[in-house]
């Protein structure tokens, strides 16, 4: 999944590293804004590299500037020579901007106040730190020609999926059923052939005098029936005591969610950690379901789908589910602004424990350090979730009987630990050997 | 030495030759065999019957295969998260919030804990220096907030309503009255706030004719009142018990209510002996109340001797010579505690609960004579400020015709007031009239208005329960109905446009932060800053007349008191309060202290006066009159009890120690609008209280009828083991060994006796709990009042159910903690008797004296909290089938209801009788219409504690979700447990440290010294069950100085 970053990486909204930068909105906003009013390309310089320029932009401007949406600041694709037709201003002029834009707007730069007023009096972050070289390897980058995202190749992921899929082992049963048939068909007709032949020939075809039948030879045997009928009965114990126990455990539950959330794309994809968005699972009980203020985090500026599709899940698909965020949360994509007008969200929830179970999420995650994984499975590679582990009590007990306590460099455990390997000569001190399957400790 | 005490819970205990039922008691769950025979017997009537054998069987597997089908589906679970998540709001992690109570008889600096948004639990402000006890009905009071009885919007003449339109009307009716010569009445209960006060007269301010008229249901009026004759400022004097070395108490329950309650910790603290000292605590009085039950010396005598007593005491100290007769040993106790007093000087504190200027005086007087160290007049208690005077004017002015509006807030009038029909009579005189209530209560109902008020819980306000001492109280949840705060309202009508909270900020830091952060001070929910003395309109209206007359005159006037006949005092019960919270049904359902009755009020009365009215339940086989049915229950007989021409039907109880002669009735019951059916218990007995006097002269009369109490005094008792309180005196503590009068119960080991903790005695592996944490939990029975905040606390927590006074009857209460009382006399009941038939011819005095020691007439109280003693050698578990109960290495006994199958061995094998059974599903059950039925009232269920289901056996966990979460803290913060860290929930809220909990495995623990204490010991030690609760020996000071 990781070539994703180069086949669709030239639409940087993919690119979650600008995660970390979501707040330093204000900053960003000049510099794009700096870029608008950029000069012709009559002026590009030859040497900028519209790569170094891309990876620029991803880091200092995309949290409010796309290439070709208004978001938190104006589109710029091809910015500096719209400036330089529409307003005639030069590239010297986007140096000052980017550098220092409350200081163009100081000068009462017509222009710069009007794009100011435009975007509500939203301050451009001045960034210092480009040098005039950055600058331009950035409008190189902008002024690259929009590239269509190639649309899927339906035919190599339908033969693929036709691989994976029992398509082609459907057409070979097939054939082999349809072999067989003919088999027959020939031994029967050869019989047929066979018998005439006697019956022209004259052959006399032994009887076989029918012994007696088999069935019957099975109900008078007394003791087979009772070896058999405890056998049955013992099988049948055995199947029904496994559905049994499968009653309330719902491995592999996988609900239709309201919103496709596709954790492949966010955590496989994007690589964000899981305590990003889960992020009570470090301090609660619960991990949390994420507010959808959490989403909006990146979602505010990435509001379309750029990465890899697939028939089922393609672009509009992807597309109409943010769509469907930004319904739930309110937020008008043209205006760029809440409405106010919000729809929480009904999840069906995956991870169902009986109310007698007490379990803590920050006692596994953060104390004992375990990865999320180990419970939930390979959640980044699930377009939709499903419950990994079973969840029984017997699951619980298993892991806590082998799992050793990570007692280092926690000084709650430092005496316990000491005293207990003085006692019982341990070297391990597992879940167990801390009390871990004790009744109460999970059921109160 | 103590342990020849005979303890009893009964009065038919005491009678050796009927002692029927209580044995039966003691060893049968039921009285009488189940009746198989009633419905298996009759062969006719089986074989009528139209479901035949084969039938049931259908039925039986039918609905078996129905149920185990419905169960393979598991049902789909939504999980809503917040589009917007508050910052602080973390699901799964409780919040705290410091805010104040101040509902207008109830003050205190408490803690909110809420968990997603929702207050569940209150808990006590450690940062207050001042009324940071929680009282049982503060615990309570969250469920209040989810009440489904509150009302949801406001109400024009019974119809639903809006706040503009309400607020149009009144202010048009206001503007209106404002030129008129009419009176605009403001009739609330006591805020103690400083900025309501301010608010209140800006807006007499502005509507010119403005009275403010506060009531306080059950009122200190008179002890105000000679206060403010003393001292100038209406208030009450403060007392801080820990300072004084004598209490003598007349009539004053200065551990339940009196003065507005709080006193408990303080008194607590002097009650356990240090190097060798304790407090010493008489206390005179007519009804059994909790002071009494924990004073070293307790004198019943009736209301009129304790005026005459009081009358005494000032003269043998002050030096004013009054007449006044008493009977020989009381005249004889007033002299002793005199003279202790005396001695004592600085160190002795002389209180009194007696309603009447003359008493409060004379009191004020002696405490000043003494310079009592205790006695502190300058920190003034503001919690009641209630003007009795002022009300019956205002009834006596609304019936007249004068008063052009009332608006009335934190009062119920028409519920609480003697002459009620006239207030009804009046509020029909008035143009206006507005409550500002939570419910359609009694008087809301008749009003023209009601503005629905929000609960304090979700309401802003601010506070100064004792002079400097203020308080802050914030919001802990959004208002959940359409609400208007009454502050909110007047700042409306006097034309600003601030909200309260607005108008608080303003007003503190102008006036009494001084400079200090706001922040902090709704952080910390308390200020400590310089009294204020911010104007105030209450009604100190001149023309009332204002007693005043020296004291000397009080205590003669004291002195000349004389009645004949019954003499009843009026007194509020710990778990109801004024009644304001009578929907609450954990506070319906808590245990009065002493009677042990839930659901009900009655006529407390002395067991001499009540044979001889009439009125006691002779113990009997025949079930129709009994003092208990076959299940158990206490029976009652119903007297008519007639005061200044109202008469009530009431029932009676039977209270030892209750003064013969003197009867008790308590507040807060008989409420009949705004709750639930269920709640609607007892009787009303404000129409008795004329003239806001809590004594009142009675005519008593037996009646028909058969009342069924819901008295759990007699349930899950200790199975006849005696050795359950140890007691000593402080003489014989001091001088004597432990071993003496703490015996350690000894077994016989290969003819040789030995300790029953010793090693060899122990018939069990020992549990290793060496390592890692070993819980103990500590309950000193000297420092234990018996307010029961803990059992409600505990409530709270643990998310037990409320079953309701007929289950309550069949035994079948859940609480966990409950709080046993002992009645107990000197010595044996046997030498009791020989005691009265030696004191024979020996003069009155004796003769009156040995009447006093008659064992149900005087006996002395102890109260023993107990829960579940998480046995190390827990009986339970053995006998649990299942292994449902098992026991943790931290000393914790387990409990898993999910394995539970419900044999009930283990109750039967417990020998402290701590387990609960589930006989039904308490919680979405319609038939236990309490608050676990509907959405609103689940709101205060605790999310980390399972809501149990029918058919398992429950018990105290030592609060392991929260020893848990303890651990868990230290644990994610990579640090050892701090010391004292642990707490459960009744250790939290206990007030006066009788309940210490902690790790003995933590040497820095309290508990660990606690744990080893001469006075420690465990319950039933000789059963060798080793628990993990340990007791501290009752010691009293007997000794007159």
């Amino acid at each position: 999944m990781k070539k994703s970053y180069q086949s669709f990486g030239d639409n940087s909204i993919n690119d979650m590293r600008q995660v970390t930068y979501r707040n330093l909105t204000t900053r960003l906003l000049f510099l794009g804004l700096l870029f608008l009013l950029t000069f012709s390309t009559s002026l590009f310089s030859q040497d900028a590299d519209p790569v170094k320029g891309k990876a620029l932009f991803n880091v200092n401007c995309a949290a409010c500037h796309s290439l070709d949406k208004k978001i938190t600041g104006p589109p710029l694709r091809g910015v500096e020579a719209k400036l330089s037709d529409e307003q005639g201003l030069d590239r010297d002029w986007i140096y000052a901007w980017v550098r220092n834009s409350p200081a163009v707007l100081k000068s009462g730069d017509t222009y710069a106040n009007k794009i100011f007023e435009e975007f509500n009096g939203t301050a451009m972050t001045p960034m210092p730190q480009l040098s005039d070289e950055d600058i331009d390897n950035i409008l190189a980058y902008t002024a690259t020609e929009k590239v269509i995202p190639p649309t899927p190749d339906l035919g190599t992921i339908g033969a693929t999926q036709s691989v994976e899929g029992g398509i082609s082992n459907e057409i070979i049963l097939g054939a082999l059923a349809i072999l067989f048939m003919l088999l027959a068909i020939g031994l029967y007709l050869v019989n047929k052939t066979l018998r005439r032949f006697a019956v022209a020939h004259a052959v006399e075809i032994p009887v076989v005098e029918k012994s007696t039948p088999l069935w019957q030879a099975f109900v008078k045997n007394q003791f087979l029936l009772l070896v058999t009928a405890i056998f049955f009965l013992l099988t049948s114990g055995y199947f029904a005591f496994g559905y049994m126990m499968q009653i309330g455990v719902d491995q592999g539950y996988q609900p239709v969610q309201p919103i496709h959330f596709s954790h492949k794309i966010h955590a496989g994809d994007n690589k964000i950690d899981c305590k990003y968005c889960h992020s009570s699972a470090r301090v609660s009980k619960t991990s949390g379901i994420p507010s959808l203020n959490v989403c909006m985090n990146c979602h505010k500026s990435i509001y379309e789908y750029n990465g890899e599709t697939t028939a089922e899940y393609n672009k509009e698909f992807y597309d109409s589910e943010i769509k469907k965020l930004y319904a739930a949360v309110g937020w008008d994509d043209d205006e760029q602004q809440y409405t106010g007008e919000t729809q929480p969200v009904k999840w069906t929830r995956i991870h169902n424990l009986p109310d007698f179970v007490y379990y803590n999420h920050s006692q596994h995650v953060t104390v004992a350090g375990l990865e999320c994984q180990i419970c939930h499975g390979p959640v980044e590679e699930m377009e939709e979730v499903y419950q990994y582990s079973p969840l029984t009590m017997n699951w619980c007990l298993e892991c806590h009987k082998k799992t050793n306590i990570k007692t280092e460099g926690n000084a709650y455990y430092t005496k316990i630990h000491e005293e207990l390997s003085k006692k019982y000569d341990l070297d391990k001190f597992t879940v167990r050997d801390n009390g871990g399957l004790e009744c109460g400790k999970c059921h109160y | 030495m103590s342990s020849n005490k005979k303890y009893w819970k009964s009065v038919e205990e005491l009678n050796e030759n009927n002692s029927f039922m209580i044995e039966a008691l003691k060893h049968k769950e039921f009285v009488e065999e189940i009746p198989v025979d009633e419905f298996l017997g009759d062969k006719d009537t089986l074989e009528s019957s139209s479901t035949t054998r084969r039938d049931f069987l259908k039925y039986v597997g039918f609905s078996t295969a129905a149920a185990t089908l419905a169960a393979c589906e598991g049902p789909v679970i939504k999980s809503i998260p917040y589009v917007v998540q508050p910052e602080q709001i973390i699901p799964g992690v409780a919040n705290y919030y410091a805010t104040t109570i101040a509902n207008g008889y109830d003050f205190a600096s408490i803690l909110v804990k809420t968990r997603e948004g929702r207050p569940i639990k209150i808990e006590n402000n450690s940062l207050a220096t001042s009324n940071n006890g929680a009282n049982a009905r503060i615990h309570a009071s969250v469920l209040d907030l989810y009440d489904s009885n509150r009302i949801t919007g406001h109400k024009k003449k019974g119809e639903d309503s809006s706040w503009t339109e309400l607020n149009n009307d009144i202010v048009q009716k206001l503007s209106e009255l404002k030129d008129s010569s009419k009176t605009i009445v403001l009739l609330t209960q006591t805020f103690a706030s400083p900025s309501t006060s301010k608010l209140i007269s800006e807006f007499a301010t502005k509507y010119n004719n403005v009275r403010h008229v506060v009531y306080d249901a059950i009122s200190e009026s008179p002890a105000v009142e000679a206060f403010e004759n003393k001292y100038g400022e209406r208030g009450l004097a403060n007392y801080d018990f820990s300072q004084a070395s004598i209490i003598v108490s007349v009539g004053a329950d200065f551990l339940g209510d009196w003065q507005g309650g709080g006193f408990d910790a303080g008194y607590a603290k002097g009650r356990v002996p240090k190097h060798g000292k304790m407090s010493r605590h008489i206390q005179f009085e007519s009804n059994m109340s909790l002071s009494g039950a924990k004073a070293d010396k307790r004198v019943p005598l009736t209301p009129t001797q304790q005026k005459v007593v009081l009358a005494k005491l000032y003269s043998k100290i002050v030096g004013s010579a009054v007449s006044g007769i008493l009977p020989a040993h009381i005249e004889q106790a007033v002299d002793k505690a005199a003279s202790e007093l005396i001695k004592a000087g600085s160190n002795g504190v002389v209180v009194t609960g007696i309603q009447d200027v003359n008493a409060q005086s004379v009191v004020l007087g002696i405490n000043e004579k003494l310079s009592s160290k205790a006695f502190d007049p300058s920190t003034i208690i503001k919690t009641r400020l209630g003007n009795d005077k002022a009300v019956t004017k205002l009834v006596a002015d609304m019936k007249s015709g004068t008063i052009g509006a009332i608006i009335m807030s934190g009062v119920n009038p028409m519920y609480t007031l003697p002459n009620a029909s006239d207030f009804a009579q009046g509020l029909k005189n008035v143009d206006l009239s507005v409550a500002f209530s939570m419910k359609e209560d009694e008087t809301s109902s008749l009003t023209d208005y009601i503005a629905a008020t929000p609960h304090y819980l979700e309401s802003w306000g601010d506070t100064e329960l004792t002079k400097g001492q203020f308080g802050l109280i914030q919001p802990a949840i959004r208002p959940l109905f359409d609400t208007k705060q009454f502050q909110d309202a007047l700042l409306l009508w006097n034309g600003s446009n601030a909200t309260y909270h607005d108008y608080i900020k303003r007003n503190w830091e102008e006036n009494i932060l001084n400079g200090s952060s706001w922040n902090q001070a709704l952080h910390d929910g308390i200020f400590v800053g310089n009294g204020s003395n911010s104007e105030s309109i209450e009604d100190t209206v001149e023309d009332l007349e204002r007693t005043t007359l020296n004291i000397n005159a009080a205590a003669r006037n004291l002195a000349s008191a004389t009645s004949n006949g019954f003499e009843l005092t009026l007194y509020p019960k710990t778990g109801m309060g004024d009644g304001q919270q009578a929907n609450n049904p954990w506070l319906q359902e808590f245990p009065d202290p002493l009677t042990r009755a839930t659901w009900d009020n009655y006529l407390t009365m002395s067991e001499a006066d009540a044979k001889e009215l009439g009125l006691f339940l002779e113990e009997s086989t025949f079930f129709t009159e009994a003092r208990h049915d076959a299940d158990g229950g206490l029976n009652g007989k119903y007297a008519n009890i007639t005061v200044n021409g109202v008469t009530i039907k009431v029932p009676v109880m039977v209270q030892p120690g209750q003064s013969k002669g003197s009867v008790g009735l308590s507040f807060g019951y008989g409420r009949t609008l705004g709750l639930k059916t269920e709640m609607q218990t007892g009787v009303n007995a404000y129409p008795l209280y004329t003239n806001f006097n809590t004594v009142q002269n009675i005519t008593i009369e037996a009646t028909s009828g058969k009342h069924k109490f819901a008295c759990i005094q007699l349930h899950n008792t200790l199975m006849g083991r005696g050795d359950i309180i140890h007691e000593t005196t402080l003489e014989i503590f001091n001088s004597e060994d432990h071993r003496k009068w703490n015996p350690m119960p000894q077994v016989s080991k290969d003819h040789k006796m030995i300790d029953v903790t010793s090693p060899g005695a122990n018939l069990w592996n020992e549990f290793d709990s060496s390592i890692g944490h070993h819980f103990n939990l500590s309950i000193d029975l000297n420092a234990c009042t018996g307010c029961g905040a803990c059992v409600i606390a505990c409530h709270a927590e643990n998310n037990v159910p409320v079953v309701g006074k007929e289950e309550m009857r069949k035994s079948r209460d859940m609480h966990w903690l409950r709080i046993d009382r002992y009645y107990s006399s000197e010595d044996t009941f046997i030498n009791d008797d020989e005691k009265k038939d030696d004191s024979k011819g020996l003069g009155n005095t004796l003769i009156a004296f040995a009447e006093l020691e008659n064992p149900s007439a005087n006996p002395q109280v102890a109260f023993q909290p107990i829960m579940c003693q998480h046995c190390n050698h827990a009986p339970c578990e053995t006998v649990c089938p299942v292994a449902a109960t098992s026991h943790g290495r931290q000393g914790q006994n387990h409990m898993a209801y999910n394995r539970c199958v419900g044999t009930r061995y283990c109750a039967n094998n417990c020998p402290y009788k701590v387990r609960r059974f589930n006989w039904f599903l308490y919680n979405g059950n319609d038939e236990f219409d309490f608050h676990m039925n509907d959405d609103l009232g689940r709101m205060v269920i605790n999310p980390d504690v399972v809501v149990r289901s029918r058919g398992v056996m429950e018990k105290c966990s030592l609060c392991i979700q929260m020893t848990q979460k303890t651990i868990l803290d230290a644990k994610r913060d990579g640090r050892e447990v701090r010391p004292n860290e642990f707490l459960t929930a009744c250790s939290a809220a206990c007030n006066s440290g009788a309940m210490m909990f902690g790790d003995i495995n933590n040497k820095k623990d309290d508990i660990v010294a606690l744990k080893d204490d001469d006075r420690a010991y465990h319950l039933l030690e000789s059963v060798g069950t080793k628990p993990n609760v340990v007791y501290q020996t009752i010691v009293r000071n007997t000794k007159e100085a």
